[in-house]
């Protein structure tokens, strides 16, 4: 096991750049997610670590080494496949002990290997059966047990839940997080999906335009995002980002949204926003959660308001609520009780504690 | 009373609901019709071989049904299978095509798998042109041949014209070109995460081709070994042209030259021979048949 480093990669492809100079270190054991939109270059980055794409620019390192002209064969690395990519004429134990058998290990220890595996992924009576008698779910921990069985320095996983059903995905998850419980293999892996990263990963790493937004725990990066990319990114719904100004009247700093509407900015964060009172173009980042029905008695730094809802939808545990203010299209998370309807209008409560502030300009969160 | 008022009605507004399985048994009354019709058309020359080469002489020339035996007989089959000339054109055949089709899976396996992974300089245009090789007419080629032999005689006092194995170098020119393009289509199709897979599993680009690729492709492999035998053993024009001692010869040659005797056509003997010719292709079609299965791939990759 062992730690990956990587320091200025630049992947081009001809004259488009398709990572742009990242820096990201990787400890031995953690579980690292790069997740972004299509085309940020989180695939290229993970495909460059395993090097079945050459640098163009910096250095990679596992366990130590330089492996930048390192073939994968030799850099002790396993990788799982968004489509599987199972060899379809061999039965699953012979998927699983192909790499094995090419490093002639011995019968015994492939055996003792293999049995191994599949009783972390519980697949063992699976491992006469060719990968065609498969569900897609069973194929996805064959796909894995063969990365197990190599007990390999890094793990490397290429949205390897993207082509399995909404409910098998969730459960796919858990059995990753297990099997990484277990294994604890240092595993570098990529999603789009943000609720995945959430969920699996020690550390996330947000990318975009081939670049790196912030790099974090999963708690960091929901509530500390530093810039606009990634508090809309993380989060689902995602943040409301309504255009404001600040203002620094005789009741203290304010956030104005429109003419009859402001909110006061609470004292605790007051302090930290005093300087940007002059800025021009803000934007008032708030989660839905923060958004809620008005209680009878208002927590501190919560301020009530009235909208008229658009759209309501009941999700069951809460309803969505939405509302068009000052142009941007807001979304709440009220109780199914407090009585929400298309087109009606209600009184809501946001909860200004939680509010992130974001020069439009710049896109970074201040 | 009722009740007819009811099934009448419903029947009434029914067929619309019947006309596209009534459209399926109309398409599939026409393509019955279609394929009894082919099937006549094919089948009809062979079924008139069998039944001239069960005939003697006088009874071929004689003026009765030519779709009816009347007196039976084997003995052009044990004529020819008794006639060493006969038996040399056919252990030439079997031995040039034997060859052929091993020369040129050696060849086109390795070189389709190149050309179709392994990124290189000007490997796309390689494709292209093996392809463009394979466009250019046999008949256009045989005279340079002619030339190059004759200079190649000059130059090591070698004799190439007239000698059977001489065949095994001609045909790939045939065969490669097109078994390689054929095979370029089944590796392309196999997707580019099992390579990928096999790489990190430790495999070299040479066992990715044999335990990956050769086994993955086998339809593939199989198809155009049908395709490079059925070449290579009903050649005519190259034996034609560079083989003419009846020891050289090959059987499709062989039974032109040796069973027409200048005008005099011993249609029994022919259609015996040419019978006997077509045995050995329709053994293999129907071994490799079973194993020419599409679909090997399920399960590589998603559903």
């Amino acid at each position: 096991m062992a730690e990956v480093k990587l320091s200025k990669i630049v992947k081009k492809y001809d004259e488009v750049e398709a990572v742009r100079g990242i820096d990201l270190d990787i400890a031995d054991h953690e579980f690292v997610v790069l997740v972004g939109p299509s085309g940020c270059g989180k695939s290229t980055t993970l495909r460059m670590i395993a090097g079945l794409e050459d640098i163009t620019g910096g250095d990679i390192m596992i366990g130590g080494d330089i492996v930048n002209d390192v073939p994968p064969k030799d850099r002790d690395i396993a990788m799982v496949f968004q489509n599987y990519a199972l060899y379809p004429h061999m039965t699953v134990e012979q998927n699983m002990s192909f790499g094995l058998r090419l490093k002639r290990y011995p019968k015994a220890e492939i055996r003792k290997r293999v049995d191994e595996a599949a009783r972390i992924l519980d697949i063992k009576e699976l491992l006469n059966r060719k990968p065609k008698q498969l569900s897609g779910g069973q194929r996805q921990r064959v796909a894995m047990g063969r990365a197990i069985v190599r007990n390999p320095k890094v793990f490397l996983f290429d949205e390897p839940l993207s082509n399995l059903d909404a409910k098998l995905r969730v459960q796919m998850r858990t059995e990753i997080k297990k099997v990484h419980l277990q294994v604890r293999t240092t595993t570098v892996y990529v999603t789009h999906d943000q609720v995945e990263a959430m969920t699996l990963a020690d550390r996330v790493v947000v990318m975009n335009h081939g670049i790196i937004e912030q790099v974090g725990t999963p708690h960091q990066l929901y509530h500390s995002p530093k810039t606009r990319f990634v508090a809309g990114f993380i989060g689902s719904p995602a943040m409301n980002f309504i255009p404001c100004r600040m203002e620094n009247g005789s009741g203290g700093l304010s956030v104005r949204i429109t003419d009859q509407l402001t909110f006061p900015v609470p004292e605790a964060r007051a302090g930290h926003y005093r300087s940007h009172a002059a800025n021009g173009k803000l934007l008032l980042g708030l989660r839905p959660e923060h958004i809620t029905e008005a209680r009878q008695h208002l927590e501190p730094g919560t301020v009530p308001f009235e909208a008229k809802l658009d759209v309501t939808e009941p999700m069951g545990m809460e309803t969505l609520v939405y509302f068009p203010l000052n142009g941007a299209q807001v979304c709440g998370r009220v109780n199914p009780n407090a009585g929400a309807k298309d087109g009606a209008p209600l009184r809501l409560a946001a909860d200004l504690n939680n509010m992130h502030l974001i020069d439009e300009a710049s896109g970074q969160v201040i | 009373m009722a009740v007819a008022t009811v099934a009448s009605s419903s029947a009434a507004s029914r067929p619309k609901y019947g006309s596209m399985s009534r459209d399926r048994t109309w398409a599939l009354r026409w393509s019955y019709f279609f394929l009894v019709l082919f099937a006549i058309f094919f089948l009809l020359p062979p079924v008139y071989m069998i039944i001239t080469s069960l005939k003697t002489s006088n009874e071929i020339s004689a003026a009765t049904s030519p779709w009816w035996v009347y007196h039976p007989t084997l003995e052009n089959y044990t004529g020819l299978l008794t006639s060493p000339e006969y038996l040399t054109f056919f252990r030439n055949s079997a031995l040039v095509s034997v060859f052929v089709v091993t020369l040129t899976m050696l060849i086109s396996v390795p070189a389709a798998f190149a050309l179709s992974r392994m990124r290189f300089w000007g490997s796309a245009t390689l494709a292209t042109g093996v392809f463009l090789t394979y466009l250019i007419p046999e008949t256009l080629l045989f005279l340079p041949l002619f030339k190059m032999f004759a200079m190649f005689k000059e130059a090591t006092d070698i004799e190439l014209i007239n000698r059977w194995w001489v065949l095994l170098i001609l045909y790939p020119t045939l065969t490669v070109p097109f078994c390689t393009w054929i095979m370029i289509g089944y590796f392309a199709s196999i997707p580019k995460e099992l390579d990928e897979a096999a790489l990190i599993d430790g495999a070299s680009w040479m066992q990715t081709l044999t335990k990956i690729f050769i086994p993955v492709a086998l339809p593939g492999l199989i198809a155009a070994t049908i395709f490079a035998f059925t070449v290579s053993w009903a050649q005519f024009l190259y034996p034609l042209a560079f083989t003419t001692s009846v020891d050289q010869l090959v059987l499709p040659v062989g039974i032109i030259t040796s069973l027409v005797k200048a005008d005099v056509y011993n249609w029994g003997q022919i259609m015996t021979g040419a019978l006997l010719g077509a045995a050995p292709p329709l053994i293999i079609y129907a071994f490799l048949m079973d194993y020419y299965i599409a679909g090997l791939t399920a399960g590589a990759t998603k559903g």
